[in-house]
């Protein structure tokens, strides 16, 4: 074994500290009149962790509810239109409720009614996904539940809107600022701080205060676990290795979190999350934190300190991207730490290149992605014939593309 | 004098009376840049003790309608911290002279960067700083450069605040502590809650600082009774929504003056 004397093994477990901090990012920028409801969420999620009770029930209803474990797919037709690596499909898409967000969502449920003591869930959704993902585990475990969504993302992700209503959710519409993710995650917050004995905010990505980046990672975590062993498991239809690359989409972060963490450990595996590119960087109407060097800086935004689009004089960024989850101006923090500490790459797609990778999925493989995840079929279609045959990349299809039938539709024509 | 000094003042010029300080908020750049500077005057003539003088953020998330409105109305009217700093700096110079408090939220502040915010603060004539997404633990860098500016660090504390934090944010405030009244956002309420006196008692318990109360207090005999328990009344959104009146200024000083005689009543009675 050498030693190396420029630079010492980084503890990928070591993080966050107790303060909350991933580096210099994460920690607990809030009102004083939640800070005790964190105290509280983290000393519950400590306790149940370690509760057997508790883990087994989680994992009882992720099986027998959501349909864990997900599948690993491989994407032949793909893989042999681009010439180049093997692309597999983790796929998400087929969890109940139609994405990774219920992973978390029944985690956090369940935490609340286990170990809590509150009554009352609220929560923010883009999509609609982490929306229909909560309606889902309140109908479940029969507790109340609301949420906010900007008024522009109920317009092009009404399915969803109507899903959550179906599951006995309110869906409260938000009208202030941009009208998408950010302003409700705003207003998720401002019914916090107003009914904090008795509600719980289940907050949908790895981003907000302390604990939420852990805990949301810890709970998404599953998808990585479950795509280590298939991997290397032809009976699981994996390849019997390792992949050379894994490839997420990254809104607040959650699913390529959910599926980088568990391969941290193998420094072999590049793990690249793809942001959204919008119109492109130049044009400004993108929500690519990593990618914008003039306007994606150190900065706080609901709760944490991380990367945040934002103008010079603080102020935060309008976004835009073709998908509602990947609207947001900031990153998880982790994601932010990973990046410095140079165990993960971020790239991202356009909105031009991801409805190619939708297409080319629906087209070749008959699946239908969620227009998230496409970012990360898009960038695929880029770095796989780049790779040589004999290589591996391992994809995280973190939704079904129900929901943006609408948006599609609108964009490429319905008529073809 | 320092900004924490002229603070400190006039919570010990008060307490000889037994009234307490009257503290107006208001949003600057709202209605406009000129209106607001027009309106911190008004509420300096109306008898403000101190005044809070709100940097406005695009994400105030501890914020009601009221003020999200007129804070993003003046960042539509291109209100930056800078300009805001600049006002500060005029209003002194016209002769203004009540303390004033800047409140903003944490972003604006760290992208001006802390210590410069500091010292370009306490030049401009800016006493204390009040960020409402920036307790006490988060405050490393910017708390330290608010001491060396000789500006006051207030950190607010809740109906829900633990003990441990009560003891925090006693250790961490100077000049007085921010009680916010209620759990909830900032925005006017028909009733002060039922358990604040209780709330304060809690807090006096761990602190000799004044003790300063908002969220919600929009009448004269609302802050008449808050004078009876804390050493300050804070006034937000009630002031703002006059402010955007169509009597705007005038609105304001009516209202203030009330407001102060409520916050003031213990010198006549
Ligand atoms: C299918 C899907 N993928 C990805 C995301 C982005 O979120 P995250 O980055 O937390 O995975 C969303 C968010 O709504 C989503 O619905």
């Amino acid at each position: 074994m050498t030693i190396s004397t420029t630079s010492t093994p980084v503890n990928y477990g070591a993080v966050p500290d107790e303060t909350g901090r991933f580096g210099p990012y994460g920690g607990k920028y809030v009102p004083e009149t939640l800070m005790p409801a964190l105290d509280e969420l983290e000393e519950a999620y400590l306790n149940a962790r370690v509760d057997k009770d508790f883990m087994a029930e989680l994992a009882h209803l992720q099986h027998t509810y959501v349909g864990r474990p997900t599948p690993l797919t491989y994407a032949r037709r793909l893989s042999e239109e681009l010439g180049g690596a093997q692309i597999y499909l983790k796929r998400e898409d087929l969890a109940h409720s139609g994405a990774h967000k219920i992973n978390n969502a029944l985690g956090q449920a369940l935490l609340m009614k286990r170990k809590m003591g509150k009554t009352r869930i609220v929560a923010e959704t883009g999509a609609g996904q982490h929306g229909v993902a909560t309606a889902t585990a309140a109908a479940l475990l029969g507790t109340e539940c609301i949420v906010y969504m900007g008024t522009v993302d109920m317009e092009r992700q009404k399915p969803n809107v109507f899903r959550m209503q179906l599951l006995g959710t309110e869906v409260r519409a938000v009208d202030s600022g941009s009208q998408t993710l950010k302003d409700a995650i705003n207003e998720a917050i401002r019914d916090w701080v107003t009914n904090v004995e008795t509600t719980h905010y289940l907050l949908g990505s790895a981003l907000g205060p302390h604990p939420y980046p852990a805990m949301v990672r810890d709970f998404q975590s599953i998808i990585g676990i479950e795509a280590h062993s298939q991997m290397q498991d032809p009976a699981e239809g994996g390849p019997g290795r390792l992949p050379d690359a894994i490839v997420a989409c990254v809104g607040g972060g959650s699913n390529a979190i959910g599926i980088f963490h568990p391969f941290l450990k193998e420094e072999k595996v590049r793990l690249i999350g793809v942001e959204a590119g919008g119109h492109g960087i130049e044009d400004g109407a993108h929500a690519a934190r990593f990618a914008d060097p003039e306007r994606g800086r150190l900065g706080v935004l609901q709760g944490t300190k991380s990367y945040v689009l934002q103008d010079s004089d603080g102020q935060i960024a309008l976004t835009h991207s073709i998908s509602a989850g990947l609207d947001y101006a900031s990153v998880g923090p982790e994601h932010a730490w990973l990046r410095d500490v140079g165990r993960s790459e971020y790239t991202y797609c356009t909105d031009t290149q991801t409805l190619k990778g939708f297409s080319a999925l629906c087209e070749l493989e008959g699946i239908i992605p969620a227009l998230e995840s496409a970012h990360a079929i898009g960038y695929v279609l880029e770095l796989a014939p780049q790779m040589a045959q004999d290589q591996v990349i391992l994809v995280n299809l973190s939704g079904r593309g129900d929901k943006d039938l609408g948006t599609v539709m609108q964009t490429i024509g319905g008529d073809r | 004098m320092r900004g924490v000094e002229r603070i400190e003042q006039v919570f010990r010029e008060l307490k000889t009376t037994g009234a307490a300080a009257f503290m107006p908020y208001h949003a600057m750049g709202y209605p406009t840049r000129q209106q607001s500077l027009e309106v911190i005057a008004a509420l300096a003539v109306a008898g403000a003790d101190i005044v809070e003088f709100g940097i406005p953020h695009s994400d105030p998330l501890a914020d009601g309608p009221t003020i999200q409105t007129a804070t993003y109305a003046a960042l539509v009217g291109g209100t930056s911290v800078a300009d805001c700093l600049k006002m500060a700096r005029e209003l002194r110079d016209q002769g203004v002279d009540t303390p004033f408090c800047a409140m903003s939220y944490y972003n604006p502040i760290l992208a001006f960067g802390e210590e410069r915010f500091a010292n370009a603060a306490a030049s401009a004539g800016i006493d204390g700083l009040i960020v409402p997404d920036l307790p006490p633990g988060e405050s490393e860098l910017l708390e330290p450069a608010c001491r060396a500016a000789g500006l006051a660090t207030i950190y607010m504390l809740a109906p829900t605040s633990t003990e441990e934090r009560i003891k925090s944010v006693a250790r961490h405030s100077t000049g007085f502590i921010y009680l916010v009244s209620v759990t909830g956002i900032t925005g006017a309420r028909d009733e002060l809650p039922p358990y604040l006196p209780a709330f304060v008692e809690r807090v006096r318990r761990h602190t000799d600082l004044p003790l300063a109360v908002g969220f919600g207090i929009s009448t004269g005999p609302q802050a008449a009774r808050v004078s009876e328990i804390v050493e300050g009344v804070v006034v937000g959104s009630a002031l703002v929504k006059a402010a955007g009146a169509e009597t705007g200024v005038d609105a304001v000083r009516i209202l203030a003056e009330e407001l102060a005689a409520g916050s003031h009543k213990g010198v006549d009675g």
